[in-house]
């Protein structure tokens, strides 16, 4: 009996024991009748939202190793597709949880069919050129959407969703969390998160071991934009109006900005940062007002290099072995880490490689030259 | 005819720009391995010198410290954001070169307020030219494009600095033990990449003489796009790419049914050359050995 | 079953005007450790690469068990039976020594498991995963790692990462097995083990070996037949004893 309980690997469990646990204090709460602040309740919502995006690009970024700056284009899409399924339900259902559902799949489903589309170029392209398709992609999707006639997607001025309660909106949206983990890590913690992870570290040798490369890009691709489309649907509500001009490239390096400062590969850190941040940024915005307000980007520029500066430096290496939260904390799980599975990794992130390939050559020449072969020593 | 002169010309002075930012791009991802997110504020910051300077009503002196500026400016990013994080992870140090462009933008904005300044820097006037207008800032720009392009192509070619330049994006460290100083190299490259950035941000004035602090944002990512059109990397390719979205940009705007999706069509093509060759026009394919 | 394992025929490959490889035949039979040497730049490696799929053959073709493999994708030609190691260690550096090997489990008709079994956790998932522990636990105790499995592998030392390399090689269940200088780098006692451990594998898992190597005492030690390449052409063949006595061969080693 005792060794079956060990065998549970509780920290695999503590980001929904968490979350659930705040979801269940606050929803509680609100349906019990108490009165919770409107402002609360859209920072709640707006964290979630933000959590749903860092784990999904998690996926992408942390796990397969390739560099997305177009996350915001999928949660775009997400969005108004969402968001239009809703206003076009509206007259025959009402503002049922039912029409929430059906928006939701469909913003998810059509985001993840553009996650297979731009995926399919990710298979030919590494490394930067991804990012730059990736970011092209958002910057695409987004003036398609501004150039939408009123009719179909409001055009310039946005396009109007039905209003949710917001007394259980944020419900829904932690809810949506939870889902979002629980896909996310169950696929990550099996034997296909082991070989999107084996793509990262090295993709000829996970090929020569037999993984299908092609297959799990695009899986992640596909995955990584559900989750982002899902994402847009809540903004959509939370916000009850949609406009282009939001997702662009800005949007979409926020949500990077959190996967990276959480740490490459390392899901409790995306949701910690993404929520780290989203309220930052929001208490920045209401304490910074009037002429104060101008400071908002300037504080969070200077975290944000301080931060990686001190993270990343090769010179501040030792200084950061004596300070560190994520030592400390995989001291505390170390008892409970199973070797088999991804998450319990010791591997430290500063370290896991992306595949951002940056060996291109400076050069004045007007004829490139093929097979420029890359690596020293050895036979061929 | 008149028509698709006037639009050829003002597409190549555009893609002139393009072509000068990209410049910057290119070289500094050829060299230091890194993608300056930055570069794009660079622009935005020698608009604002230009238009400090310009209260003494001499263009030139404006011109010449905006470049001077531009040219500090980006030495002492690269020595207090970048250098740190040589050797660290390339995503990290994209991330610093994005913290460093907002802290610009925001610089911006605090120091000149976020209403749109205005700046004429010099009046140039307009040209018939086979019974077609002209601006002649337009000419200008491309001239003075063509002869940077020149001199730096065979700065490149032809200089110690510049061959020790290819010698270090090849391989760093061989470079090193050739007795290049590589951060020596990188500081110069960043030097002139901002240089590029400055005139940049002059033709921009020449081209609509208001300036505000997200001047450079549009432009850079455009350039970036150019820059990875021609293979990024590759000096022609840089001024190839640019002239072709420069190119394309204002024929796009002169089609009514299209204009609105004028950067949605860039992007396109954009995507649509990276699957065709995915190391862009003129960028090498290198092969991991294994 | 092919009369043989492995049959190449005129298979080459040129980059450019280069030839990097041209005419190689090879034949091995089952149950054969057959070694590939030649001098530095022979072209040693790029007949492994032809052979895993990571290079397409500009002439030729080969065949595994009487199946014709040319042409295939690398993942292909891993599943239908020829496993490799590198000659720069390639592991999977940032996941333990376990999940490395678990990855190459992936594909085992017996681990079968959807991605949507795993990511509703049906009993499936847990079902294959425990199996796919065991069998990793299996390979690694086979090759002395058990204590390593939850290090990460690229904190492993030299001698240990081939050897991680192989067994994860080994768990693709291969028929014909790849080794790129196995020996490179090891110490005589570690090189003595290694050669302990090969004839194991030929033994225990009943399989056919191609191996790379410089090392002639090992080569000579071990291999059953040579084929010697000199500038991408096979420059002698046969019994290991034979090939190294002939006079072409010497004169490429030591010039002349």
């Amino acid at each position: 009996m005792m060794k079956k309980l060990s065998n549970i690997h509780w920290n695999h469990y503590l980001n929904y024991i968490v979350i659930g646990l705040f979801t269940l204090i606050f929803g509680s709460l609100s349906l019990g009748g108490m009165y919770l602040n409107s402002s609360l309740l859209f920072l709640m919502e707006k964290i979630a939202i933000s959590i749903i995006l860092a784990v999904s690009l998690s996926i992408v970024v942390g796990f397969l190793g390739e560099l997305s700056l177009g996350h915001a284009g999928f949660m775009c899409v997400g969005a108004y597709l969402g968001g239009k399924v809703a206003t076009l339900l509206e007259p025959s259902i009402g503002n049922s949880p039912f029409n929430l559902l059906i928006s939701l799949i469909v913003g998810g489903a059509v985001a993840a069919v553009c996650g297979v589309i731009i995926g399919i170029p990710a298979l030919r392209l590494r490394g930067d050129y991804l990012a730059i398709v990736t970011l092209a992609f958002g910057e695409i999707v987004k003036s398609l959407f501004q150039n939408s006639s009123d009719e179909s997607f409001g055009g310039a001025l946005g396009l109007d969703t039905p209003r949710y309660d917001k007394q259980y909106l944020f419900i829904w949206a932690f809810a949506l969390v939870l889902i979002t983990l629980a896909v996310v890590q169950n696929f990550i913690r099996s034997k296909h998160g082991r070989a999107v992870t084996a793509i990262r570290d090295n993709e000829i040798a996970a090929r020569s071991s037999g993984i299908n490369v092609t297959k799990y890009k695009l899986l992640a691709f596909t995955i990584s934009a559900f989750f982002a489309g899902i994402a847009g649907v809540l903004y959509s509500f939370s916000n009850y109006t949609v406009q282009s001009a939001k997702f662009g490239y800005n949007y979409s390096i926020e949500i990077l900005v959190m996967v990276v400062l959480g740490g490459m590969g390392s899901i409790n850190g995306s949701i910690i940062a993404a929520a780290l941040i989203t309220f930052l940024n929001t208490k920045l915005a209401t304490i910074l007002t009037g002429d104060l307000a101008v400071l908002q980007n300037l504080f969070y520029a200077i975290i944000l290099i301080a931060i990686i500066i001190y993270n990343n430096a090769p010179s501040l290496k030792n200084f950061r072995n004596r300070f560190n939260f994520g030592v400390l904390y995989r001291k505390l799980i170390k008892r409970n880490a199973d070797p088999t599975n991804i998450g319990d990794d010791k591997a430290k992130w500063d370290v896991v490689p992306t595949k951002i390939e940056m060996n291109e050559v400076l050069s004045t020449d007007l004829n490139p030259s093929d097979n420029y072969i890359k690596g020293k020593g050895g036979d061929k | 005819m008149e028509l698709i002169l006037s639009t050829l010309i003002n597409g190549l002075s555009l893609g002139g720009i393009y072509a000068m930012i990209a410049l910057g791009y290119t070289m500094v991802y050829g060299i230091a391995k890194m993608l300056n997110f930055a570069h794009g504020d660079i622009i935005m910051v020698g608009g604002y010198v230009i238009y400090v300077f310009m209260s003494f009503h001499n263009p030139l002196l404006a011109i010449l410290m905006a470049v001077i500026c531009c040219v500090i400016l980006g030495i002492v990013i690269e020595k207090v954001a970048y250098k740190p994080l040589r050797g660290a992870s390339p995503l990290a140090v994209l991330i610093t070169a994005i913290g460093v462009s907002y802290l610009l933008q925001s610089l911006a904005q605090i120091i000149f307020g976020s209403a749109n300044k205005m700046v004429t820097v010099y009046e140039f006037g307009a040209i018939k030219l086979w019974g077609v207008t002209i601006q002649v800032s337009a000419l200008v720009t491309l001239a003075v494009t063509v002869v940077v392009m020149t001199i730096l192509t065979l700065f490149i070619k032809y200089t110690r600095i510049g061959r020790a330049m290819v010698a270090v994006s090849e391989d760093k460290g061989a470079a090193q033990l050739m007795g290049i100083n590589v951060n020596k190299i990188i500081t110069i490259t960043f030097a002139i990449g901002s240089a590029l950035a400055a005139l940049a941000g002059l033709f921009y004035l020449l081209k609509a003489p208001s300036i505000s602090n997200t001047l450079g944002a549009m432009p850079g990512i455009k350039a970036f796009t150019a820059a990875v059109i021609g293979g990024i990397g590759s000096i022609p390719g840089a001024m190839l790419g640019g002239i072709l979205l420069g190119v394309v940009e204002c024929i796009s705007y002169k089609i009514t049914a299209i204009a609105p999706y004028t950067d949605a069509i860039e992007f396109s093509i954009l995507i649509i050359i990276l699957l065709v060759k995915p190391t862009g026009f003129l960028g090498k394919v290198r092969r991991e050995k294994v | 079953m092919a009369e043989f394992i492995l049959e190449t025929k005129n298979l080459g490959i040129s980059f450019g005007g280069l030839k990097a490889a041209q005419d190689v035949n090879i034949r091995i039979k089952k149950n054969q450790i057959y070694g590939l040497i030649g001098p530095n730049g022979a072209g040693k490696t790029t007949i492994f690469n032809l052979l895993t799929g990571v290079y397409k053959p500009t002439t030729g073709t080969f065949y595994l068990d009487g199946e014709e493999l040319c042409g295939l994708g690398q993942e292909k030609i891993n599943h239908k039976g020829i496993a490799r190691t590198f000659q720069n260690i390639r592991l999977f550096n940032n996941m333990t020594v376990i999940r490395n090997v678990m990855v190459a489990l992936h594909n085992q008709p017996e681990y079968k498991c959807s991605a949507l079994q795993s990511i509703f956790r049906l009993p499936r998932h847990f079902k294959t995963e425990k199996a796919m522990q065991e069998k990793a636990k299996e390979l690694l105790r086979i090759f002395d790692l058990e204590e390593e499995q939850g290090n990460l592998a690229c904190n492993l030392p030299y001698g240990k990462q081939r050897k991680l390399e192989i067994a994860r090689a080994l768990a693709t269940n291969p028929k014909l097995l790849l080794l790129d200088e196995p020996a490179a780098g090891m110490n005589p006692h570690e090189t003595e083990d290694l050669v302990k451990t090969i004839l194991f594998i030929r033994d225990h898992f009943d399989m056919t070996i191609l191996l790379i190597e410089h090392d002639m005492k090992f080569v000579a030690g071990l291999c059953d037949q040579l084929t010697v390449l000199n500038f991408g052409t096979v420059l002698a063949e046969g019994d290991t004893k034979t090939a190294l006595n002939d006079p072409e061969v010497i004169k490429a080693y030591i010039g002349g």
